[in-house]
């Protein structure tokens, strides 16, 4: 056996030959963008230098091993596609953001302000509020709706519609969202109704959806021996599902509760419509305008006033104090899920 | 404690599908009995029917009467969930509840009852099942540490303290030691032979030696085809069918000529 293998060459490019060549691509990169041309010009230089790569390997290894780096190179280049629009995202609103913040951004309203100065407290207290109406109204809506599909419905007429019916919903635009929300005040308040609480029925109605289908995957993954296991010591199927189930699914039923609320955080169509926008601060969900993160940033972009800087200054720092509360709750999810989930799994 | 079981003339079906067709068989209290048979022969179908865990799988029904000390099991005031109190169960993997130290695991019962007990009471009862599982040394130190820190074989044990902290008449094992390396399976078997002198054990196993080392009693299941129905075959002594079994078919299985 062993002579067969001997009889193959095994000649192999030295184990730093990938890093050679990426560091020769940026430093061709970096060259190209110094000696005047654009950076996008720069970055394809740098990529084109990677397949020196691929076909160093084709000389010395052989055709197999460089398929397998060609096709490594351009995985990792779909992958460092993916992250430019992030990074450049992240960039811009912290470049552009970070300007705008300090405490009194933090703490003052928009009343009575003029140019420069004034504040977002308006703003995040409105977001807080409607979005943790939403998360109220949703959670459980959707938590019971996942817990019947998964417990109880075993796969009758009633819960393959209720799947449609929410993969359905799950594509609904969010301003139809908003208008299904004026449309159901308006028959309570007349025209022109502007309501917070308007705002959470709008993002529940984004949001629940989100919670059935994660909540759903999440239950079914609870092993079917865990619920014979408390069947048969005598506990009720209600306390199984409280007691088992759902302390076993817990971490995962968070998570995507909380990557619900960050879906739904930075939605400005619908609370345009419904909860409108105001410069004061409003701690009342069911009495008048609420000012949003999203639909401030949105405001201020569109009317600036004059000067305008102020304004889109402060346009970014609200984009960036919506970032960081969705990271925040990220910060949080995965926090509780390590907490909760099963021990001795970690 | 420790009840008698006596089927007489059960039917299992799945929706329209006869799984397990007219099975009668008188089960002794402080006994063994072994149901040994091929694959997809019912035994665990039928074991599970004797405290009403097969209705878990939808469909499941049952013709026939199975009494417990002369009470009937399908009875219509019979609540299954009271039947499962009575008739505790080992299952084949051993399924510890992840989310719960040792200490919960044992008290598993009662925890997810919520039924209120005093915290030198519950300390009594883990310990006292630990040891009947013969767990309690090798664990006594870490109660606090999760279920599923244990080694297969630990957790099998685990799950047998479990199922005996709630004080059943009857204990049922579908293939406890399937999942299990010969080691555990053997401290399993003597566990076994311990626990008999208090509770009534019905027992599924593929391992003949098995059936022929821990039981009294041992029941043949066999089906004469596929998609058709088991049906029990032979049930008698163990020294008996494992040494002179009637039926030809029981002869030709535990000569391993089949199945």
């Amino acid at each position: 056996m062993s002579h067969v293998l001997d009889a193959t060459p095994t000649l192999r490019l030295p184990t730093k030959a990938a890093h050679l060549v990426v560091a020769a691509a940026l430093l061709a990169g970096v060259g190209v963008w110094l000696t005047g041309d654009s950076v996008f010009l720069g970055a394809l230089t740098a990529w084109a230098v990677c397949f020196a790569l691929p076909l160093w390997s084709l000389v010395v290894e052989g055709s197999r091993k460089a398929t397998d780096r060609l096709v490594t190179l351009l995985v990792g280049s779909a992958f460092a596609i993916a992250l430019v629009p992030l990074f450049s995202i992240l960039y811009e609103v912290l470049h552009r953001g970070t300007k705008a913040l300090g405490i009194d951004f933090l703490t003052f309203s928009m009343r009575n302000v003029v140019g420069e100065g004034g504040g977002i407290y308006h703003a995040i207290i409105g977001t807080l509020l409607i979005t943790g109406a939403a998360a109220v109204i949703s959670i459980p809506i959707g938590l019971f709706a996942a817990i019947y599909l998964v417990e109880y419905a075993d796969g009758n007429r009633l819960s393959r519609w209720l799947r449609f019916l929410v993969d359905v919903m799950t594509g609904i635009p969010s301003i139809v969202a908003g208008l299904f929300a004026y449309a159901l005040f308006v028959l309570f308040f007349g025209e022109g109704v502007r309501l917070g609480i308007g705002g959470s029925v709008a993002l529940s109605v984004l949001m629940i959806p989100v919670v059935v289908r994660s909540s759903e995957e999440m239950l079914k993954l609870v092993p079917n021996e865990l619920r014979e296991a408390s069947y048969a010591l005598g506990v009720p199927k209600w306390r199984t599902i409280a007691k088992v189930v759902l302390p076993t699914a817990l971490a995962g039923i968070v998570t995507g509760v909380t990557l619900a609320i960050a879906r739904v955080i930075g939605e400005t169509a619908p609370l345009l419509i419904i909860a409108g926008a105001t410069d004061s601060v409003n701690f009342n969900l069911f009495d008048g305008r609420m000012a949003t993160l999203p639909v401030f940033a949105y405001a201020s972009q569109r009317n600036p006033g004059i000067p305008p800087e102020f304004s889109i200054e402060r346009a970014w720092g609200s984009a960036l104090v919506l970032l960081l509360i969705v990271m925040l709750l990220n910060l949080v999810a995965r926090l509780v899920s390590y907490y909760f989930s099963p021990k001795g799994e970690r | 404690m420790a009840k008698s079981i006596d089927v007489s003339d059960l039917n299992i079906y799945y929706s329209d599908f006869l799984a397990v067709e007219s099975v009668s068989i008188p089960i002794a209290a402080r006994s063994v009995t072994a149901f040994i048979g091929p694959s997809g022969c019912g035994k665990s179908t039928f074991l599970r029917s004797l405290n009403r865990m097969h209705e878990v799988i939808r469909g499941a029904r049952v013709e026939g009467k199975v009494l417990i000390d002369g009470q009937d099991l399908y009875g219509s005031d019979m609540d299954p969930v009271d039947v499962r109190r009575m008739i505790g169960m080992v299952f084949q993997r051993p399924n510890p509840f992840p989310t719960m130290s040792i200490y919960d695991n044992v008290l598993a019962g009662q925890k997810l009852n919520s039924k209120r007990i005093k915290k030198a009471t519950a300390d009594d009862i883990v310990e006292r099942s630990l040891r009947s599982a013969g767990l309690w040394k090798e664990v006594k130190d870490r109660l606090d540490r999760p279920g599923s820190s244990l080694s297969g074989g630990q957790q099998q044990r685990l799950c047998i303290a479990r199922a005996i902290s709630v004080e059943p008449e009857v204990l049922l094992m579908d293939e406890p030691c399937s999942a299990l390396d010969p080691i555990s399976t053997s401290v399993i078997e003597d566990l076994i032979h311990e626990l008999k002198t208090q509770y009534t054990i019905v027992i599924v196993t593929h391992n003949m030696q098995q059936a022929a080392r821990v039981s009294d009693e041992t029941a043949f299941f066999n089906l004469a085809g596929v998609g058709m129905p088991g049906r029990l075959i032979e049930f008698d002594r163990t020294e008996k069918i494992f040494s002179n079994p009637t039926a030809s078919a029981t002869e030709a299985y535990i000569q391993g000529r089949f199945g």
